[in-house]
């Protein structure tokens, strides 16, 4: 043995052991990460916080639901899909209105609408939707306040479930008639914040219950019409029901009813336009009169709800809930989205779960439907406009009231229609076949209006209601 | 001892705890992560990963639950490609998974879509080269139709 090779011994021994050490650390290593991997297989939930039926705080159900909470918090994100999504204009603050961002006039958009709504406070200010975060500020100080509003507002525009509680000393729907009744500045001061989990989210289970009056009413008026007596939605919708109906609560078509100003969805004879149009129409009741044609007529609001249900989607048993807050996988707990927001923003989670295509086609595709549905909207919008400006010439001329009463009804028919489409903030897409429907039936409307202006003596044709739907 | 050099006995004692832990935590680690069920071809062997929890329920309530396992229709039936594709696809899983290198959510590769379509016609055969088509054209894809007959997603 020399001395040489001893050490290039040495040399191949100590360069063995550092491989072996090398690979120890490796495997170490691996071994930590297998194990993180394992904890994130459980699911966990810390009762950090006891939360009650009057914890109307989201921060402190957040401290529980940490995750959610960090979504919901996400609702003040401000991107623009091509037709909705949330945005961000600046302005300067005034003391009447601080906001420093709004969202873009959709009366600048298209000036058609003012006279569509001439002599009604939406004609003075209508903007573009925002994240529910934004719900309760943008209420309080659209320039629509100037024209005095009650307390019914609210129901939709804030946290409302512990304030009808404490108003009704525990009995919701007294609470809630409390508010309807209060003038908007009355009210508004028990209101102190946007929708939080207490609207949806039953504290003790977590699970999902509906907190509005007006929904269980407007459900049960509807069920009734399909056969279904006594329906009670908190104890006998499904859960997937639910994911839909919690959204439903403001998420519709509305009026005020009598002088009470009771919040009413007018569900009894159905979901449809046309449903809706004829329960106005049994019950006498109009939103104001407008200004050029003297036509009593009707304003339809933010219809998600019943324009959805008419939908393949529905059809397929797909809520609301399953792609505006879809699942999110969040080590390997599933937790549903809290940051509701438009789907095209999240293309990924929301649509490719049940249609593995790729992003790019799907959103084509959406906006095909929404351009389609848009240009139909915009035919149909200048034809409302014609025959709004023949029956305010007819007016000019001094024509009776008789000989116009067939083109009032089909401005009337024509508006409400026309609005149905136009307030639905998804641009035909949960249901793009009604959507057309509705818009064509419009244009058609306005149009025979145009004609019966011109002969007194023309009776149009409205198609017949048909069954109700049987969802 | 001459390989250890100038060590002596000290360097013997040093070579065998290091070895020994190599050995040790190496095969402490294969039994953690459940080295030896990949060799199986129980199902829930595929669902160690909590990524797989979905695909894994979504078996146990599909249609071909009692007729058919993962690696029935992921993986091909000769002894070789089974355990190539096994290898291959292990592998990667394991890479993809630890480091979170991978975009979600999760779709097959073409590869593993080739093996899977051909494990349809493998047990369907007749009915498959009914809908193929004797023309001896490019074949129909069967999964694209019967995508839940696995699990649904």
């Amino acid at each position: 043995m020399t001395d040489g090779s001893q050490r290039s011994g040495t040399k191949w021994f100590l360069g063995g052991v550092a491989v072996a050490g090398v690979v120890a650390a490796g495997v170490l290593a691996l071994l930590v990460n297998i194990f993180e991997r394992k904890q994130e297989a459980r699911t966990t939930f810390v009762r950090v916080t006891e939360v009650t039926d009057t914890t109307q705080n989201p921060a402190v159900w957040g401290a529980n639901f940490p995750f959610q909470y960090d979504l919901y918090l996400r609702t003040t994100d401000q991107v623009r899909t091509r037709f909705g999504g949330s945005e961000a204009l600046p302005r300067t603050p005034t003391d009447a209105d601080p906001r420093s961002i709004v969202a873009q006039s959709k009366l600048e958009e298209d000036p058609r609408l003012k006279r569509m709504w001439a002599g009604y406070a939406f004609s003075r200010d209508f903007r573009e939707e925002r994240g529910h975060a934004y719900m309760l500020d943008d209420q309080t100080f659209t320039e629509r306040q100037q024209v005095a509003q009650p307390g019914t507002c609210l129901n939709c525009h804030a946290s409302m479930y512990a304030v009808y509680n404490a108003l009704g000393d525990g009995d919701l729907t007294v609470g809630f008639e409390r508010i309807n009744q209060m003038p908007y500045a009355e009210a508004r001061e028990h209101a102190s914040q946007a929708i939080a989990c207490i609207d949806c989210h039953d504290p003790e289970t977590m699970r999902l219950r509906i907190t509005r009056p007006a929904f269980m009413e407007g459900m049960r008026a509807y069920k009734a019409a399909q056969g279904v007596a006594d329906y009670d939605v908190n104890t006998m919708a499904t859960r997937q029901e639910m994911r839909a109906f919690v959204c439903g609560q403001c998420h519709v078509e509305y009026y005020f009813r009598g002088a009470e100003k009771r919040l009413v969805y007018p569900w009894a004879n159905g979901l449809r336009a046309e449903d809706i149009y004829a329960y106005y129409r049994a019950s006498g009741f109009s939103d104001w009169t407008h200004a050029e044609t003297g036509a009593p007529v009707l304003k339809a609001q933010h219809p998600e709800f019943e324009m959805w249900n008419q939908g393949v989607h529905a059809r397929a048993g797909v809520a609301c809930a399953d792609c505006h807050m879809p699942y999110l996988r969040v080590g390997a707990q599933k937790i549903s989205d809290h940051h509701v927001r438009s789907p095209l923003l999240n293309i990924n989670n929301a649509c490719q779960t049940c249609h593995p295509v790729a992003e790019d086609e799907l959103r084509a595709r959406a906006e095909r439907i929404q351009e389609n549905t848009f240009a139909l909207r915009n035919q149909a919008m200048d034809a409302l406009m014609d025959l709004i400006g023949d029956l305010a010439a007819a007016r000019g001329r001094g024509t009776s009231d008789a000989d116009l009463a067939a083109a009032m009804e089909m401005q009337r028919r024509a508006q409400f229609y026309i609005d149905f489409v136009e307030a639905e903030n998804s641009t035909g897409f949960h249901a793009p076949q009604e959507a057309a429907r509705v818009l064509g039936q419009a244009l058609d409307f306005a149009r025979q209006g145009q004609i019966a202006v011109r002969d007194a003596r023309y009776r149009p044709i409205v198609p017949a209601r048909g069954e109700t739907d049987r969802r | 001892m001459r390989y250890m050099g100038t060590l002596g006995r000290g360097g013997a004692v040093l070579a065998g705890i290091v070895v020994g832990l190599a050995a040790g935590v190496g095969g402490f680690t294969f039994w953690y992560g459940k080295g030896a069920s990949y060799l199986t071809n129980d199902p829930a062997a595929c669902a160690n990963c909590h990524i797989m929890y979905a695909q894994y329920d979504g078996w146990l309530v599909a249609s071909h639950r009692s007729v058919a396992t993962c690696n029935d229709c992921h993986t091909p039936h000769n002894l070789v490609g089974k355990y190539t594709v096994k290898g291959k696809n292990g592998f990667w899983h394991s890479f993809a998974f630890t480091t979170g290198w991978f975009a979600e959510p999760i779709r097959i590769k073409e590869s593993n879509r080739a093996v899977t379509e051909r494990r349809c016609r493998d047990c369907h055969t007749e009915m498959a080269r009914v809908v193929d088509g004797a023309d001896g054209g490019e074949p129909r894809s069967c999964i694209t139709c019967h995508a839940s007959v696995g699990h649904p997603h």
